[in-house]
């Protein structure tokens, strides 16, 4: 790691029901986490669709959480039951292309469970922290703006902003 | 493979089938798809190592599908299938994309195929598909036609590939990766190809949001491959046919042979071997392994 202010964007993608009301409890209940973590909530671990990995990772992302219910607690019953099958593969998948294991975790956290939140999110931050930036992954934007020499001049955000507006 | 013309004119006669999906030769060594709508044209099929389509890429294609509506009635499609291409129309069935009724299999016996029209079977031309094949006998057939001869034994070339791979680090194997995948030119040769992309609107053409981008750049390409392999995972039945589409020979068996042994190691599922099973990424068990998480 080479800077030393430097400061992991992490992305967590949770489910409503547990996961989300676990960090509100967590909130709620006064507990300190690092503010480094991006929640974004979505309504059952089983709509949490790859794509939006790579995305988030494609936009800056440092580091991945996916949390949901936990096994047999799904409000939809079974929707965490199919993601953990599909995570399996996807983690594997990444895995083996080259994506650290740490740079993307999975977790189940309960409605009640304010203080795990707290211990997965710190966790989180803290094994990113230790890989450093997501630098292989961010060169693949970088191949982005030589691809395109007309444009030398706008960042990356502007490329996402127009790709958003379309 | 007189049995074989023979049995596709029958069945073309009494009206069995409405056509029959099979190879013709081109010369001595290449063959092409011929779908055979009337008995005279039965005689133009063949079967022979040269024989390297999938065809169950037809199935559900809604053209090929309307051939099937005679006056009225739907009669069933006729289908030249290898063992392994039959593993596909399995998972086809799995998938309820195809009923069992619908198709009238052709089930070949086979030793093999070559890797690439124009070389002369043997051990070093053999498909690499073809090492690991453990189905040289069709699993289901509604005929089952064909010699039966030895397989080549050579080593397994993709297993060997991926162990190598996964011997690099993490940072060698992206490298690795995004090189390979840098040559993509997004034609979707390989979607086309593949039987089981078959849906009707594949996310990379989705543009609101635009999920996975379709101009050929590193981003795009790496997301792309991600998603097709990750699509593919446990249900690729492992017959090679994208990798031999692919213009620029991105080595993509080594991703979806890669998943496959996941499949295999993490559910003990093999995709397209059993119609009594739901297929493994449409159903879930609870006690499937929960070490991912934490
Ligand atoms: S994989 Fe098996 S069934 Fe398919 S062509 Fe090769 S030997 Fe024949
Ligand atoms: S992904 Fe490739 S090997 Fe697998 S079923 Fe599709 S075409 Fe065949
Ligand atoms: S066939 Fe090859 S070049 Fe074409 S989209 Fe697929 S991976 Fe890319």
């Amino acid at each position: 790691m080479s800077d030393k202010n430097w400061e992991p964007k992490i992305v967590a993608f949770v489910c409503n029901w547990c996961t989300y009301t676990g960090a509100d409890l967590a909130g709620t209940s006064r507990l300190k986490y690092p503010t480094n973590v991006k929640l974004i909530r979505v309504m059952c671990s089983g709509g949490i669709d790859p794509v939006f990995i790579l995305k988030a990772f494609e936009r800056g992302a440092d580091g991945i959480l996916v949390s949901g219910c936990h096994p047999n607690d799904c409000h939809y019953n079974a929707g965490n039951f199919h993601a953990r099958r599909r995570w399996t593969f996807f983690d594997e998948l990444l895995e083996y292309l080259g994506v650290e294991k740490g740079r993307l975790q999975f977790s189940w956290v309960s409605a009640s469970e304010g203080k795990k939140f707290v211990d997965v999110v710190s966790k989180v931050v803290n094994d990113v922290k230790e890989m450093g930036p997501f630098k292989s992954y961010d060169e693949l934007n970088s191949e982005f703006m030589t691809k395109f020499p007309d444009m030398p001049e706008i960042d990356k955000n502007m490329i996402i902003k127009e790709e958003e507006a379309v | 493979m007189e049995e074989l013309k023979k049995l596709a004119k029958e069945l073309l006669e009494n009206k069995t089938v409405a056509a029959v999906i099979g190879y013709q030769q081109v010369d001595d060594k290449r063959t092409k798809p011929i779908i055979v709508t009337t008995p005279e044209d039965a005689s133009k099929l063949v079967f022979n190592e040269y024989c390297l389509n999938n065809l169950a890429v037809y199935l559900t294609k809604a053209r090929i599908k309307n051939l099937a509506k005679q006056n009225g009635t739907t009669l069933k499609l006729g289908i030249v299938a290898k063992p392994c291409d039959i593993h596909a129309i399995v998972a086809l069935i799995q998938e309820s994309q195809l009923k069992r009724e619908d198709v009238y299999i052709i089930g070949m016996n086979c030793h093999g195929v070559v890797k690439d029209y124009g070389m002369d079977f043997s051990g070093e031309t053999l498909a690499t598909k073809c090492t690991p094949c453990d189905s040289h006998k069709p699993l289901y057939s509604d005929s089952n036609l064909g010699e039966v001869k030895d397989t080549p034994k050579v080593s397994d070339e993709v297993l060997e590939k991926i162990q190598a791979v996964e011997k690099m680090s993490h940072k060698e194997r992206f490298e690795y990766f995004k090189k390979e995948f840098d040559k993509c030119i997004k034609c979707y040769a390989c979607r086309a190809a593949c039987p089981l992309c078959y849906c009707q609107r594949c996310i990379t053409d989705k543009t609101v949001p635009r999920w996975v981008e379709s101009s050929p750049h590193s981003r795009g390409n790496f997301s792309w491959n991600v998603v097709r392999a990750f699509h593919l995972s446990g249900r690729c039945i492992g017959c090679g046919e994208c990798e031999r589409a692919c213009p620029m020979d991105i080595p993509l068996s080594l991703l979806n042979r890669r998943m496959t042994e996941t499949a295999k190691q993490a559910f003990a599922y093999v995709s397209g071997r059993s119609l009594d099973t739901p297929t493994l990424v449409g159903s879930y068990d609870v006690k499937d392994s929960d070490e991912l998480f934490m």
